[in-house]
Formats: structure tokens, sequence, C-alpha cells
């Protein structure tokens, strides 16, 4: 697996791990993109706080800014580096040792 | 240390490898102890449907039926949208051991990535950064 993978989910990691970054998030994924001023309205956290974390977001790839006026540029929600962690969760969610343990008791049964 | 792209378990069961295997292959040992309902064509290229009582259910390819020695499979991977074509493969392996079997399970392929995903999940790092943190700037300023 080449490193820069692990960078991609590890910056998803990152930026979920902030509670302010989560809400920005999902305010994109539930009610689609928004502006800085649309997200500083809904959630309870400063226009500039917005930005700052809207930058961070931006840098790591999982928001991306659509062209608009000044004070209107829209972000939406990058669904590609979040299908990247998703394989990371993937594996751990696999619960192979529960099955075996099932396997064993229908066997002995 | 890297996430793993593999899976391995070795269990070994008081049981022969013929029991076993109808465990792991039929319709019936694979809706009681891995999902709680399945119907399987067991040969290469066969379906196996597994679904379970709480909602999910997954659709299986089978791959490889040696019996009853390998079995098979490729599955979606957990988790993922239904129309996203990564699919892990998962083999069991069956060795006889005095009375009992070595099961021996391997899940590979979690790290899988196809050149369009990995190719737009880096695209999205160099676009036009520059233009948006102006716009941030500009917004930062007038606020």
């Amino acid at each position: 697996m080449p490193p820069d993978i692990e960078a991609i989910a590890e910056q998803v990691f990152v930026a979920l791990a902030d509670p302010s970054r989560r809400a920005i998030l999902a305010t994109l994924a539930s009610q689609g993109p928004a502006t800085a001023t649309d997200l500083a309205e809904r959630l309870p956290i400063t226009r500039q706080a917005i930005a700052k974390h809207l930058a961070l977001l931006s840098e790591a790839g999982l928001v991306t800014a659509q062209p608009g006026e000044r004070r209107r540029v829209r972000y939406r929600l990058r669904s590609a580096p979040m299908r990247v962690a998703q394989q990371f969760l993937a594996a751990l969610a696999r619960d192979w040792d529960g099955s075996l343990d099932a396997l064993q008791e229908h066997l002995n049964r | 240390m890297a996430f793993p792209d593999r899976i391995e378990r070795t269990i070994d069961l008081a049981h022969p490898p013929q029991k076993v295997w109808a465990a792991i292959t039929t319709a019936e040992g694979l809706g009681t102890w891995f999902g709680n309902k399945a119907t399987i064509d067991l040969q290469p290229g066969g379906a196996a449907q597994l679904s379970w009582d709480d909602g999910p259910s997954e659709t299986l390819r089978v791959e490889r039926v040696e019996e009853p020695r390998v079995f098979g499979f490729t599955w979606q991977i957990h988790g993922l949208p239904e129309g996203d074509p990564r699919r892990t493969y998962v083999e069991f392996t069956l060795e006889p051991v005095g009375a009992g079997t070595r099961l021996t399970v391997v899940e590979s392929g979690f790290a899988q990535l196809s050149d369009d995903a990995y190719r737009t999940a880096f695209d999205g790092n160099t676009d036009g950064w520059g233009r948006e943190l102006a716009e941030l700037v500009d917004y930062l300023d007038a606020a």
C-alpha cells in the first residue's frame, strides 16, 4: 500500500477527531453544500473558527470550494478520502473471532 | 505499522473435515453459524446469499471449491456503499489433524484501492488550493 494512502486516511481521522470539524462535515453531509456564513448560522461555532476549520478540511481534501462570488463560496463534501478511510475501518470491523466462535459452537451442538 | 491488508485466523476443531466442510459450504450450515439464513450455489462463479435477522445481507461469489480442503469466495468490503467494486477474498483451508480439523481462514484485499479511487483521493489535495485560500483570507478580512 502506498504510504500516501495512509496519509489520506490519517487526515480523515485527524479531521474527525475534532468535534467542530465533525459538526461541519456532518452538516455538509446531511444538508449539502454550504457557505461559511450558512455554517456559522447553523452551528454553535464562530465564523472565524469555521473559516479556520474549512481551511484545514480543504487542505486535507475533505471539502472542496465551489467557485462563486466572494463570501458566497460554497463548500461541499469530498467523499473520495472518506472511502479511503473506510477501508481502514473495514478490517477492524470484520469480526472473524465472533464468527469462528459461532462455528465451533454450531459444530459442538 | 500499516493497517492490515489481510486477516488470518487458525482454529482447531474436534470434528472431521467432512463435517466442517458441510458447515461452511451448505445453506443449512452457513445459515446457522454465519448468518441467520443462507442460500448457496456451490460451484466456482456461483452465488451465495447470507442474511441476518437484524437487517443486513451479503452476496458472496464462490471462487474455489475443492472438497473437503479449500473453499474460497469474494464479497464486498464491509461498510462500503452498495456500488463500490472493491471486494475481499476469503479462503477457508481445512487440514485433517488427528480426528479433527485445523481450519484456517484468510481474508485479504482490505488495502486495495481502484485506480479511480486512488486518483480522485489525491486530486483534491492539489486542486485550486491557492484560490480557496485567497477566498478564505477575503472572508476573514470582511468578517
